[in-house]
């Protein structure tokens, strides 16, 4: 199911967790590498994505439990601290545009998911 | 073929009037067309903000005030010789001297000398112990002398002396005294009446007024003692703050030949020139039809009409309105127009509530129809409309006393706006006229305020105009046909009231099916928790089952609000504020097990902080096992039922509140609303649990309850209204039943129950009527709605608790059951606080 969002350079797959880990239409917290990265199964549009853990606003480690969902059309998450909106495609954020976080590909293969860093 | 031009541009003066011409002027500069800028000043410091002077005793440091570093000079070319004033200029080799001896050429000369304090010639003035306000310096040496001075006075009761006898108590003397000569406050602010008003508000804050003082000689030795007035009396201090007017510094333009004014002040023409076309004055040096500006808003302006001048364009300084709005030590004052006319030139209308400490006066025209002036004490909320009102000249309604009582008939109050003229200034900060907000909202369609902000950039600045901008689309929507409708969000065509009773209707109860049935898209986090709501409100379902779980909010999420740093708050239910010892050993011992931050809270409970997200389940656990049950504080839900001692133990107590309040709390806990609902029961009229500023509250009377509903306290305070006297237990509960229900099928989402109120059309007469004469006829409706989810209520908490696959969720990794490590605390207090935000 899921598109390799791709890049130049070599991507390192790392394993992440289960598909049933994440719920439907909702985030979790991998920790890889000693990175927190957010993982979104947005099964609604049967896409997955993620991004960086920490919100650039106040430095917090939460977005992945932020909600998402679409602004004309674009995939976003809300950050649960201050509600910035973050695009999960360019990781752009949408209310705010001094900030923004990183986003990774994201690879499922036989109920596996796997953050490419 | 590029030819660039120096211009040769001396500045007399940095302050801030000298100092804003210097950065309009670098701001405009072209490559054709550069400015060599040179800048004397006589303070030994670079620009700073007089205006906020009185700050510095506040803790602001000289850094904090200044208005731009020395390096901002350097870096755009500027020369800025400091603690060297001008001493002479020859205008016919057009060069200046300082006082160092330096000799600079000018093309154009801009004086800005602006003005010194006035010391009126008071035998005694020159004692140790007196000082006047207007430097940094100044206050550096009241500073230090207010160490050992126990009463302090101010010669001038104007904004600025007001503020030094502030400052005076703010630096420790025992006493601070105002002495005016005229006979009021302000006396070219206000009148009589807001004079008084303004002074019984700062004899609360321990200044002594003291007005027609005229004083006649300054007491003491070497250092003052006293002051003697002309009618004989005499104030004992020692220590004078002299604010009492301001001269402006001419003395150079005097020496130089240009015009001044007798009683002071370089004369210019609507160009800001003085009698020498070389020569332009600018701030409060300078006399500009006929007066000396001392605000900063027309220094400013001064600045920019010099500027643009110097720059090629054309541009006058027109006469500048003097209206103004102040906050003075916590009292709003405002004048505008002409405060002070009276009849029979015009028509008065004044408001005094001395309970409130209000004073609004407004004046206008003889045949009813313009407003020509007014004062504000204490309440300055319409001043921005009152100053539009007043400049538009806009035809007055015919009851203009709504305009400083406001529409106490029901009326909408947005009617106002929308009959000013189309170029009446709107948005003052960035030149915003009602027309151009028309235009954004009928041609191209910007009906939000986001949308208004992009395109014109009004209520980008201070923000103040923002209720009018907003009161301006919604009259342009209404005057085009459009009737406004507020739906949730880009993905539902639905308001919540419309949703609510199509989700009810259909009996859908995931979210994701509501999304299919009547939305579009893939949601977002304003639909997702409002969906949520609405759903627990009509079914009381667990929020985590199903697709529910990642709809909520952050805080519903995970049954705990989320603090800074990412660990949750536990808040266990204590009904009526009433608990056992051994609970509250339970309560403690559970905090010190997993080192938790204790804190009583404003609802009678207990809050405990810190929890990391992985140890939530196994906190509850033992709660739960103690007794506990969820306390909701993380919900848009019921929270609290608080309560006074009661008839049980109280000796004033004529019913027993604590019982009643228990069994409120129990009826309602876990109800999801458009926004929290507290409570409160009081048992007698002394109201001890405050229930008049709950959202419903009930006080005990002798012979049975009333029931107060609407009131709000946090940051728009509003008492509650009674709707029934004297009814016993059922009938205040059924009355409950139905108000609650009421509110949730008829409120805007994230509306508390006063604001709710505040825009029903028919008010409390209203509601009262459909809850407790059941007008409607759906009284028995929203009975059995209540009803039925009280008998599906379930601790949501236990339910977690005893459920492991729900338990799992609270985990902050997935691949691995560590506690977030970033999460860092410090010790305070014996207890412990996260480390600062970023």
């Amino acid at each position: 199911m899921e598109p390799v969002k791709n890049t130049k350079d070599r991507i390192v797959w790392h394993k992440a967790c289960q598909v049933e880990d994440i719920p439907e239409d909702g985030g979790g917290c991998a920790l890889i590498e000693g990175k927190q990265i957010a993982i979104f199964n947005f099964a609604r549009r049967g896409e997955w994505y993620a991004t960086d853990n920490e919100c650039p606003h106040r430095m917090q480690m939460a977005v992945a439990r932020g909600m998402i969902g679409s602004q004309d059309g674009e995939p976003k998450v809300a950050c649960p601290f201050h509600k910035k909106t973050f695009s999960l495609q360019t990781g752009q954020c949408l209310n705010d545009e001094t900030y923004r976080i990183n986003t990774f590909p994201v690879m499922v293969k036989e109920n596996q998911v796997y953050v490419g860093l | 073929m590029k030819t660039q031009t120096t211009i040769h541009i001396v500045v007399i003066g940095n302050g801030m009037v000298g100092y804003k011409f210097c950065e309009k002027l670098i701001s405009k500069q072209k490559n054709d067309q550069i400015f060599a800028v040179t800048v004397f000043g006589e303070e030994p410091r670079a620009a700073y903000d007089r205006v906020h002077l009185s700050e510095y005793f506040a803790g602001k440091t000289a850094d904090d005030l200044t208005m731009a570093p020395a390096d901002w000079y350097s870096d755009n070319g500027i020369r800025l010789f400091l603690s060297d004033p001008v001493v002479d200029i020859d205008r016919e080799e057009k060069l200046i001297r300082s006082h160092h001896g330096h000799v600079v050429h000018y093309d154009y000369l801009i004086m800005a000398t602006g003005s010194g304090a006035f010391v009126p010639s008071i035998p005694g003035v020159e004692k140790d112990g007196v000082f006047v306000y207007r430097t940094i310096e100044d206050l550096e040496l009241i500073q230090s002398f207010a160490k050992k001075a126990k009463k302090g006075a101010v010669l001038g009761g104007g904004l600025l002396g007001l503020e030094a006898a502030k400052a005076l108590l703010d630096l420790g003397l025992q006493e601070a005294h105002v002495v005016e000569f005229a006979s009021r406050l302000m006396p070219r602010q206000i009148d009589d009446a807001g004079s008084k008003m303004l002074q019984s508000q700062l004899e609360t804050l321990g200044l002594n007024i003291h007005l027609s003082k005229s004083t006649q000689e300054i007491k003491g030795g070497d250092t003052i003692e006293g002051m003697q007035f002309a009618d004989g009396s005499l104030l004992e201090i020692d220590m004078l703050v002299i604010s009492a007017g301001i001269r402006p510094r001419d003395e150079l333009a005097k020496i130089a030949g240009l015009e001044t004014h007798p009683r002071g002040g370089i004369v210019v023409d609507n160009m800001l020139r003085t009698s020498d076309p070389n020569i332009f004055a600018i701030g409060e040096c300078a006399l500009a039809h006929h007066m000396i500006y001392g605000l900063i808003a027309p220094g400013y302006e001064m600045a920019e009409v010099v500027v643009t001048q110097l720059s090629g364009g054309t541009k006058e300084f027109l006469p500048y309105d003097m209206s103004t709005k102040l906050k003075l030590i916590g009292t709003d004052v405002a004048s505008f127009g002409d405060p002070f006319i009276e009849e029979p030139a015009c028509k008065t209308i004044r408001y005094e509530n001395k309970a409130k400490g209000i004073y609004k006066r407004i004046n206008v025209s003889t045949d009813g129809k313009e407003l020509l002036g007014g004062i504000l004490v204490g309440d300055a909320e319409q001043y921005n409309m009152l100053l539009q009102t007043c400049k538009s000249k806009t035809i007055l309604p015919p009851d203009s006393e709504d305009l400083i009582l406001g529409s106490r008939g029901g009326e909408d109050a947005g009617a106002g706006v929308m009959s000013f003229p189309d170029d009446a200034l709107i948005c003052s900060c960035e030149a915003v006229t009602k027309g151009m907000i028309c235009h954004e909202v009928s041609e191209n369609g910007h009906t939000t305020m986001d949308a208004i902000k992009k395109s014109c950039k009004a209520g980008t600045g201070c923000g103040g105009c923002v209720p009018m901008v907003k009161d301006i689309i919604q009259g342009v929507l209404k005057q085009n046909g459009v009737y406004v409708r507020n739906v949730v969000c880009e993905h539902f065509d639905y308001s919540r009231q419309e949703l609510l009773d199509l989700v009810k209707m259909n009996g859908i109860r995931t979210y994701n099916s509501v999304l299919d049935h009547f939305g579009h898209g893939d949601g977002c986090e304003v639909c997702k928790p409002l969906v949520g709501s609405l759903l627990a409100s009509l079914w009381n379902e667990s929020i985590l089952q199903k697709d529910r779980a990642p709809i909520q909010d952050s805080n519903d999420r995970y049954l705990a609000n989320i603090q800074k740093g990412g660990t949750y708050s536990v808040v266990p239910r204590i009904p009526g504020g009433e608990i056992t010892p051994e609970k509250l050993i339970v309560i403690g011992q559970v905090a010190q097990q997993y080192g938790l931050y204790t804190k009583i809270t404003g609802g009678q409970r207990i809050d405990l902080f810190g929890a990391h997200l992985n140890d939530l389940p196994a906190i509850w656990e033992q709660l739960i096992n103690a007794g506990f049950e969820s306390g909701h504080a993380y919900g848009k839900s019921l929270r609290t039922v608080k309560s006074c001692v009661g008839s049980t133990w109280c000796r004033f107590g004529v019913q027993d509140s604590v019982s009643f309040a228990i069994e409120v709390e129990d009826r309602y806990k876990g109800l999801r609303s458009p926004h929290k609902l507290k409570s409160a029961v009081s048992g007698c009229v002394r109201e001890c649990a405050e229930a008049q500023s709950k959202d419903f509250g009930i006080i005990a009377t002798e012979k049975g309850w009333n029931l107060y509903v609407c009131g709000n306290g946090g940051s728009k305070p509003q008492h509650a209204q009674l709707i029934a006297t004297d009814v016993d237990k059922e009938t205040c509960l059924r009355l409950i039943d139905r108000f609650l229900m009421f509110y949730i099928k008829t409120a805007d989402p994230l509306t508390r129950t006063a604001t709710w109120l505040n825009k029903m059309e028919g008010g409390i007469n209203y509601l009262k009527a459909v809850v407790v004469e059941d007008v409607l006829g759906i009284g028995e409706e929203l009975e059995k709605d209540m009803q039925a989810l009280i008998d599906v209520y379930k601790c949501e908490w236990k339910e977690v608790v005893e459920s492991p696959e729900l338990r799992k969720r609270f985990s902050h990794f997935v691949n691995a059951p560590i506690k977030d490590p970033s999460i860092a605390f410090e010790p305070m207090r014996d207890q412990k606080k996260v480390k600062e935000w970023v």
